[in-house]
């Protein structure tokens, strides 16, 4: 588990103070994936650094399994960064190393016998398919495959946590998905915490249970992605499945409707539209896998506007059908 | 005058040439050793290294420039009370090892910093986050990763050694340098004068091609 609280981070350039990461408080839960999103700037990366100590946040504090990281002596700082492991955007192989000693360094400088890592080390070729690659050099690989080694490499030491800083952003369509469901393989299979930050909700959609949406360094949103879907008001929601924005027809005949199950789309609106005597159209809208499941937001517009007892009737048929109502 | 013929100097030249050898291969280890040591403190103490420490940096950086800005020439002289101190002569080819090996060594210091500077950052915080102590950094990380720099560095310090051995036969070092100036330039022997150059043009490529071998061989690592 990932307690996050308070933390901020201030850099200090000549004069110039960026506040990269303001106060911002966050937990994951064991086992979670926790996906951040942002725009560029917003202080994904600085708020991630900051998770490693990497950067050391100018407050707050930061707890990974009830242990305080930002209150530790140097000695215990390394120890404690054997139970986090880290995957970069840019893979950061050493090239000096083959692909097996890349992914033993973690239990190299931990004092792990030889025949251990080595034993580990195949393990973790077989669970990142590279097993046949075993002696080759970083250099010698392509972006998906060094990418599998970092996330090999990441994982050596048995981590509790994992930390991907845009894992995926200098990868392709189709290798960014098998890398992500390699994350979500090890997720299931090992338990480990996964951190992982993106500017493409598709990531989000694929693998995440939970999500956070951060904007000039602050977190503006976050929570399951369940419940961000369910919330009409929803950023988050919004990126993940967007309904588009308002149109210029009436706004009092304007409703959103969000649902995680396909057995909730048509008939449904066709049984409403017959039982309170109405049309409704759909303006926008999507419908979308999301951790797994079917779930879409649709922007739909009824012939009249309800008055309070036929809108109660609305929004209760609809929720019995499993479909969330709420006004834009 | 009756002058030698190439191979009546030819013993001569061969016994001239493992001065060299012994003088340049001895205060070339020293270098590499010294010069490694003294990098790696550099970029550890540089702003933004692991271990920044400004006032050490600037010291020890001006010691470095100040000693590279001296003439060889100048600092074989300016050392003779020190290589008689710990050789205890400051005359033939093992005295000459300490002022190539100090001459030396801030060249390569510097080859060493600009080597590791190379490493692109990334990869020192791969092995931070994992929990690397410094130490290991450098030896399991920065070190290797910047093998291919350090071996082309140390090639052309091992050349420059050659030369700079030269220098110190002149006040007496001994070695290739000696003998060109006692048949070249105080007998005019010129055919035994060409064969000393032609020998150390053939030393001096073997040690370029050797490197350059070395370095293409780690290339890989690049
Ligand atoms: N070392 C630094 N010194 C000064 N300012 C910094 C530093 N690192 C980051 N910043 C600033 O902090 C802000 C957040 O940067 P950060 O890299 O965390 O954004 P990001 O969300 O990861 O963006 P991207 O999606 O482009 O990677 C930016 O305004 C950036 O300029
Ligand atoms: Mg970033």
């Amino acid at each position: 588990m990932i307690v996050v609280d308070s933390v901020t981070k201030v850099y200090e350039n000549r004069g110039m103070t960026v506040t990269a990461v303001d106060d911002v408080s966050l937990t994951v839960g064991s086992g979670e994936i926790h996906g951040i999103l942002g725009r560029s700037g917003a202080g994904k990366t600085t708020l991630l650094r900051c998770l490693n100590l990497l950067e050391r946040p100018t407050s707050g504090t930061i707890t990974v399994d009830g242990l305080e990281l930002v209150g530790l002596s140097d000695a215990d700082l390394r120890s404690a960064r054997q139970r986090i492991g880290t995957v970069f955007q840019h893979f950061n192989l050493f090239h000096a190393r083959t692909v097996s000693d890349n992914i033993a360094f973690p239990l190299e400088i931990t004092g792990v016998g030889r025949s251990e890592r080595r034993a580990r080390v195949a393990e973790l070729l077989d669970l990142v398919g590279l097993t046949d690659r075993a002696n080759a050099f970083p250099s010698q690989l392509s972006g998906g495959q060094k990418q599998r080694v970092g996330i090999a490499r990441a994982l050596a030491a048995h981590p509790s946590v994992l930390l991907c800083d845009e894992a995926t952003s200098a990868l392709d369509p189709a290798t960014t998905e098998q890398i992500l469901d390699l994350i979500k393989v090890v997720n299931e299979t090992t338990g480990v915490t996964v951190v992982l930050i993106t500017h493409e909700s598709g990531v989000v959609r694929r693998i995440c249970d939970s999500a956070g949406l951060m904007e000039d360094g602050r977190l503006v949103e976050s929570g399951r992605l369940a419940d961000l879907l369910a919330d009409p008001g929803s950023r988050l929601a919004e990126q993940l499945i967007p309904v588009g924005r308002p149109t210029d027809s009436e706004p009092s005949v304007e409703y959103i409707l969000s649902f995680r199950s396909e057995s909730a789309t048509e008939p449904v609106l066709s049984h409403a539209s017959r039982e309170l005597g109405l049309d409704v159209s759909i303006l926008s809208g999507s419908v979308e896998q999301v951790g797994g499941r079917t779930a879409g937001r649709l922007r739909v517009a009824l012939s009249r506007p309800l008055d309070g007892p036929d809108h109660d009737r609305f929004v209760g048929f609809l929720a019995a059908q499993g479909v969330m109502v709420s006004r834009p | 005058m009756n002058q030698k013929s190439p191979v009546e100097a030819l013993p001569e030249l061969l016994a001239a040439l493992a001065e060299t050898g012994w003088m340049c291969s001895i205060a070339f280890l020293a270098t590499v050793v010294f010069g490694i040591a003294c990098g790696v403190a550099l970029r550890l103490t540089a702003p933004g290294g692991l271990r920044p420490h400004r006032a050490f940096y600037q010291v020890f950086g001006a010691i470095i420039n100040v000693v590279r800005s001296l003439p060889f020439l100048i600092l074989l002289i300016a050392l003779i009370p020190v290589t008689r101190w710990i050789v205890g002569t400051a005359y033939g080819p093992t005295a000459a090892i300490v002022p190539l090996a100090l001459g030396a060594i801030p060249f390569f210091a510097r080859v060493v910093e600009n080597a590791l500077l190379e490493i692109p950052q990334g990869k020192i915080e791969a092995a931070q986050v994992m929990g690397a102590s410094t130490r290991q950094i450098v030896w399991k990380v920065m070190l290797p990763e910047a093998l291919p720099g350090l071996v082309a560095g140390a090639t052309l310090t091992f050349v420059m050694l050659i030369g700079y051995s030269a220098m110190a036969g002149t006040i007496g070092g001994g070695g290739v340098g000696d003998f060109a100036i006692r048949y070249g330039y105080q007998r005019f022997n010129t055919p035994v004068l060409l064969l000393s150059i032609a020998a150390l043009v053939l030393i001096v490529q073997a040690i370029q091609t050797t490197g350059d071998l070395i370095v293409r061989s780690l290339s890989h690592r690049r």
